[in-house]
């Protein structure tokens, strides 16, 4: 039903939020022309000499950004991986589980962590693997030497996906015990009938009835390809294990807001932005196309 | 799932699959359980690795030392402005938006407009140091509505509130409609009280949200009383560098440190989440498995 005289009422109640959405995310989307400016604090962003693209070609010129472009892509993508299939097997175990009175108790302390921010949880980590946090008690009681483990280069990686997979497996997983409450029990029944043990049963039935999700989290988390984690990673890491662990996010803060080289940060931010922005799109495209997913 | 298999095969994975998923829920539990019996330890034995998960030489000290600490509490304050102001704004503008936008395309015919204008900004942003500058020529710097407003429109609660709008019967409306209702009380006596569960999630990821962001409380504040408790946190509690000290200096180092102390501001900072906790786990499994929309 078509009202016009609604159509005022509609307008006054978007004003607040699209007040807030063009204040605090359109207009500093502007900023991004200071990537093309060899940007002056003091003449601003409008009167700032224009360069072009010669931020970006210095950026590709660079030693480190090839590293830190390596780390982003390999943490991300580990994390994506990881985060499929974690949260997966938790959950066919935990759908599994024969003592059903621990169902509830088991959920309920994994999803913990994943509301806690990582400020919190970066302290607990650094602790628990500090030099005389328990993980090194334990490797001194049975006759090893205390390790750095959030001084090493070669540990840093596995300790974030890990980390990672700690804080998120447990939210993930609702999602999967959702769909596995809809497979029909009927299914089950049937398949018991004709003689299939439990493996075949996981195997046969549990695992097609929530392949499509799997399949659109997969698609969805395209666009994180780039997105490595920076509250993790900023609350985590140290100067030693820069080699392995410095993605672009937390270079653009250290280049960008401690040294204040605004059109160098500025202009490799946008290449995230823009890459990201593809990949999300075209993530939502093949969720739409293939899994009929549509976010509106 | 609930069949019976009594093969041996079924029994020893039953096993298994118990001992597995305890050690799991576990991994998830001790690791919190451990700072808290860190803060209730004695520094002394904190700094000579004694205390696993049981506290050693109980007592309260860590927690009488924080009650002295007027810039722990000045930082847990701003926390508590900022989640109170952050939620009512942030809902206001959520359920005020998410109705106009659930209307069809028929009844509203710029709703496709605002619904583009909204993805487009939920997917793309201009990265840190142009966010950074508006914010500084907003003069947010070192002001509670800096805390408030930096983050942007939280668009996808928006996209959220529209989709349970959207499912609602449209019959109820109907009905208002022909009692003579308008939008506003639509708005208020249908679409907001039915749509209570949702907006409970909302809230609830709202509150979360606002307490345990600590970056814009980093970048947005010049001295230490404009702090959020978790960039506080971030801050002050100092974690030891130890990646550049040899074993002497880790060792006199860590006696400086006050870990029981630490522990005990980690601590105090968990616990407003473990407060809604319960509720969250209430309402979130239909929180994430609405955010989809069927046709």
């Amino acid at each position: 039903m078509f009202n016009k005289k609604f159509l005022k009422h509609y307008y006054i109640m978007l004003i607040p939020a699209i007040v807030w959405l063009v204040l605090f995310n359109i207009v500093p989307m502007f900023g991004v022309v200071m990537a093309f400016e060899d940007f002056n604090p003091s003449l601003g962003m409008w009167k700032s000499p224009f360069i072009g693209l010669k931020n970006f070609k210095y950026m590709f010129q660079m030693s480190d950004i090839k590293q830190i472009m390596s780390n982003t892509i390999i943490i991300a993508v580990g994390k994506i991986i990881a985060n499929l299939i974690v949260p997966l097997v938790f959950a066919i175990l935990l759908n599994e589980l024969c003592i059903r009175k621990l169902y509830r108790p088991i959920q309920t302390v994994v999803y913990l962590p994943y509301f806690l921010s990582w400020v919190i949880l970066g302290k607990i980590v650094l602790n628990i693997f500090g030099f005389v946090g328990p993980v090194n008690s334990v490797i001194n009681y049975f006759g090893g030497e205390s390790i750095n483990f959030f001084g090493t280069a070669s540990l840093f990686r596995p300790l974030i996906i890990g980390t990672d997979i700690w804080k998120n497996f447990g939210y993930s997983a609702i999602v999967y015990l959702a769909t596995m409450l809809g497979i029909p029990p009927e299914l089950y029944e049937a398949a018991a009938v004709d003689g299939a043990g439990r493996f075949k049963r996981i195997w046969h039935i549990t695992l097609p009835g929530i392949k499509m999700t799997v399949a659109l989290l997969a698609i969805l988390s395209l666009g994180n390809v780039l997105n490595a984690g920076f509250d993790q990673i900023f609350n985590l890491y140290n100067p030693l294990v820069y080699s392995t662990g410095d993605i672009l996010d937390t270079w653009v803060y250290r280049v960008g807001l401690v040294n204040l080289q605004f059109s160098l940060a500025t202009a490799v931010g946008l290449l995230k932005s823009v890459v990201s922005l593809v990949l999300i799109t075209l993530g939502y495209w093949m969720a739409d196309k293939f899994a009929g997913y549509k976010l509106f | 799932m609930n069949i019976k298999d009594n093969s041996i095969g079924s029994k020893i994975f039953d096993v298994i699959n118990v001992i597995l998923l305890v050690a799991v829920g576990l991994a998830c539990f001790l690791p919190l359980w451990y700072v808290l019996c860190v803060s209730l330890s004695t520094k002394g034995a904190v700094n000579a690795g004694l205390v696993s998960f049981w506290p050693v030489g109980f007592n309260l000290d860590s927690y009488k030392k924080i009650v002295g600490e007027g810039a722990f509490f000045g930082a847990f304050w701003n926390s508590i402005r900022r989640v109170a102001l952050g939620t009512a704004v942030s809902l206001a503008c959520i359920l005020l938006a998410a109705y106009p936008l659930s209307r069809t395309k028929k009844q509203f015919p710029k709703r496709d407009m605002f619904m583009w204008m909204l993805i487009f900004c939920m997917l793309f942003n201009g990265g840190t140091v142009p966010w950074y500058l508006t914010m500084c020529k907003y003069r947010l710097i070192d002001n509670i509505w800096g805390l408030v407003l930096a983050g942007g429109l939280p668009v996808y609660n928006v996209i959220l509130a529209m989709n349970f709008f959207k499912n609602l019967p449209s019959e109820l409306e109907e009905a208002a409609l022909v009692d003579g209702a308008g939008p506003w009380r639509i708005w208020a006596s249908v679409m907001v009280p039915l749509a209570k569960p949702s907006i409970a999630t909302i809230t609830l990821f709202t509150m979360v949200g606002y307490w345990n962001e600590f970056f814009q409380g980093l970048v947005l504040s010049t001295r230490e009383a404009s702090y959020p408790l978790q960039t506080y946190i971030q801050q002050m509690v100092v974690t030891l560098d130890y990646s550049s000290m040899n074993a002497e200096q880790i060792a006199e180092a860590t006696k400086l440190n006050n870990q029981s102390l630490d522990a005990a501001k980690i601590f105090i900072a968990m616990i407003p989440v473990l407060l809604v906790y319960p509720f969250l786990q209430k309402y979130f499994v239909k929180g994430i498995t609405l955010g989809s929309v069927k046709g």
